[in-house]
């Protein structure tokens, strides 16, 4: 099974990886692992909270390379974004933008939960409700 | 000069060895004939050279000629065994007791027989991959027609006690059957010796072609018999019909011979090889040999890297390394290994398995090579790996596995 190109790239070079302090009250951090999957996801953010703005993104993976690259490149997507913004991915942006075969799509959603919870531990931390996803529509463009 | 990618899937395939095809090509035009034309010199020929490889073949398992039946590979003739037993004596029972870590040849058809009224055990086996010789023996009964057990495991290489295993069905009266594929022309394999009565193999996993194997039939006590599961013509004493694939069968023949002289040196030389490429990667943490290292062919070793996926590991050799890993993520939520699985692995240290397959023209430049990757590639993922960098904070990591 040949890989796309994009996929390979991001795995080869990942952009983001590592860690920010998750005891630093601006930092939320999102570790997604849903039993059946082997994969386990870590993203985190760190938050200007004058602007709300994500100025900084890491993740950690653990998985398959489309694992890896779906989560480096949402770092990126979300990397100065606001919360709003960040919290507007859609699992299938991920899976268009890498082209991610059938059996890599649950990849990319893993990767929007991880978002979304990166995003609900912050507000947790500062004393925010927690967001509740839908699935909607949404404008957001990389 | 390194040749890239480093083979070393040679449990899943050698490739024809240069001798074994210069053997083969006169085969395809000029000594074309058909072995079974009795009048006329392209038929006589054809059927010379089949009985010279029928002896090369026996040869290597101490067998005689007249109990090798050719066939298009092991699986052909796992399924010709298990099948051809299971009607032929279906008078006398319809009992078979095999392992959960067979070959899918035998697993799948196992399963069909179920469906035609076969009761079969599938033995679990112990954490080195063996099967409990008291459960086996308790598990025979009355009905019970045949035991079937690999000589050697395709993923880990280990050896099973077919000795003792064929004793014990020996002295319950129960036909002995083998695949032994992986084990034939690398470790010394003697049906008399082994007490085997039937016995599975295939020439692409002994560096010759692909498309030909053989089932070997014990003709002497016991004397066994199999129903045919390919009829017309009545080639191979009837038990396998069909015109002989000739240049397949002279290049399975000649591959057994240089097997048969060369088993020694090749094995000691691989089984140094090995040694140095696994102790090398146990230097990492969290690296851990699956399997028996005492009962195991001198040229596998399967190995788990913890907290890293083996897909992912695939992938960051780069395509420099051929080789094959216990998670074959072809679905969206992959079964690991199923032979691994049976050792007791959970899913964490199956999804992180790489097998290693040496063969008769790995180098030891291959090896180093091999070695300086593999590492080179654990340390990057596990880098990136949350799961590694809980373990190093000392996390309990019961949640996620």
């Amino acid at each position: 099974m040949a890989y796309p190109e994009k996929i390979l790239d991001y795995y080869n070079n990942p952009r983001n990886a590592g860690t920010l302090d998750k005891a630093k009250i601006n930092v939320g951090t999102g570790l997604v692992h849903v039993p059946g999957y082997i994969e386990v996801i870590r993203l985190q953010i760190e938050v200007d909270p004058a602007t709300s703005v994500i100025s900084d993104a890491k993740f950690k993976t653990f998985g398959s390379g489309a694992a890896i690259a779906a989560s480096s490149l949402a770092t990126e997507w979300i990397k100065f974004k606001t919360l709003q913004e960040a919290s507007q991915i859609d699992d299938m942006y991920l899976v268009e933008e890498l082209n991610l075969p059938p059996s890599k799509i649950h990849c990319a959603a893993l990767v929007e939960d991880a978002i979304r919870a990166a995003i609900n531990n912050y507000r947790l931390k500062n004393g925010l409700e927690e967001l509740r996803f839908e699935e909607v529509t949404t404008d957001f463009e990389a | 000069m390194l040749k890239l990618p480093v083979y070393l899937d040679n449990n899943a395939t050698t490739p024809c060895d240069p001798r074994v095809v210069e053997t083969m090509l006169p085969y395809f035009t000029e000594i074309f004939g058909n072995a079974s034309s009795r009048n006329h010199s392209y038929g006589w020929a054809a059927e010379a050279a089949i009985d010279l490889a029928r002896e090369q073949v026996a040869a290597l398992i101490g067998a005689d000629p007249k109990e090798i039946i050719f066939t298009s590979g092991a699986t052909e003739a796992d399924n010709l065994a298990l099948k051809g037993v299971f009607e032929m004596y279906a008078s006398k029972g319809n009992h078979i007791i095999t392992t959960e870590i067979e070959h899918k040849a035998i697993l799948d058809t196992c399963k069909h027989l179920e469906k035609l009224g076969a009761e079969v055990t599938y033995l679990k086996v112990d954490n080195e991959g063996l099967p409990n010789l008291i459960e086996l023996e308790a598990a025979i009964t009355p009905k019970t027609i045949m035991v079937a057990i690999m000589y050697a495991n395709n993923e880990i290489g280990v050896i099973n006690p077919i000795r003792e295993i064929s004793a014990i069905a020996k002295r319950n009266g129960v036909l002995m059957m083998s695949d032994i594929t992986q084990a034939a022309g690398k470790i010394p394999v003697d049906v008399d010796r082994d007490g085997i009565d039937l016995a599975a193999f295939s020439a692409h996993k002994m560096y010759g072609p692909k498309g030909v194997g053989a089932l070997y039939v014990r003709r002497k006590s016991p004397r066994v018999k199999v129903t045919s599961q390919m009829d017309g013509g009545g080639h191979e004493r009837g038990m396998r019909s069909g015109t002989l694939n000739v240049p397949g069968i002279v290049g399975f023949g000649k591959a057994c011979e240089l097997s048969f002289q060369e088993m020694n040196a090749e094995g000691k030389r691989l089984s140094l090889l090995r040694d140095k490429l696994e102790n090398a990667l146990l230097q990492m943490e969290e690296s851990y040999v699956n399997g028996s290292r005492t009962h195991r062919l001198p040229h596998v070793t399967n190995i788990s890297f913890r907290y890293v996926e083996g897909e992912a590991l695939m992938m960051g050799f780069n395509k420099n390394l051929a080789l094959s890993s216990g998670s074959a993520c072809t679905s969206a939520s992959p079964e690991p290994s199923y032979v691994l699985k049976g050792l007791g692995l959970g899913d964490d240290l199956a999804h992180s398995s790489l097998r290693f397959g040496l063969g008769r023209f790995t180098t030891e430049e291959e090896i180093d090579y091999t070695i300086q990757a593999v590492t080179d590639t654990v340390n990057k993922l596990r880098d990136i790996s949350p799961l590694w960098e809980m373990f190093k904070e000392g996390a309990d990591m019961t949640e996620y596995y």
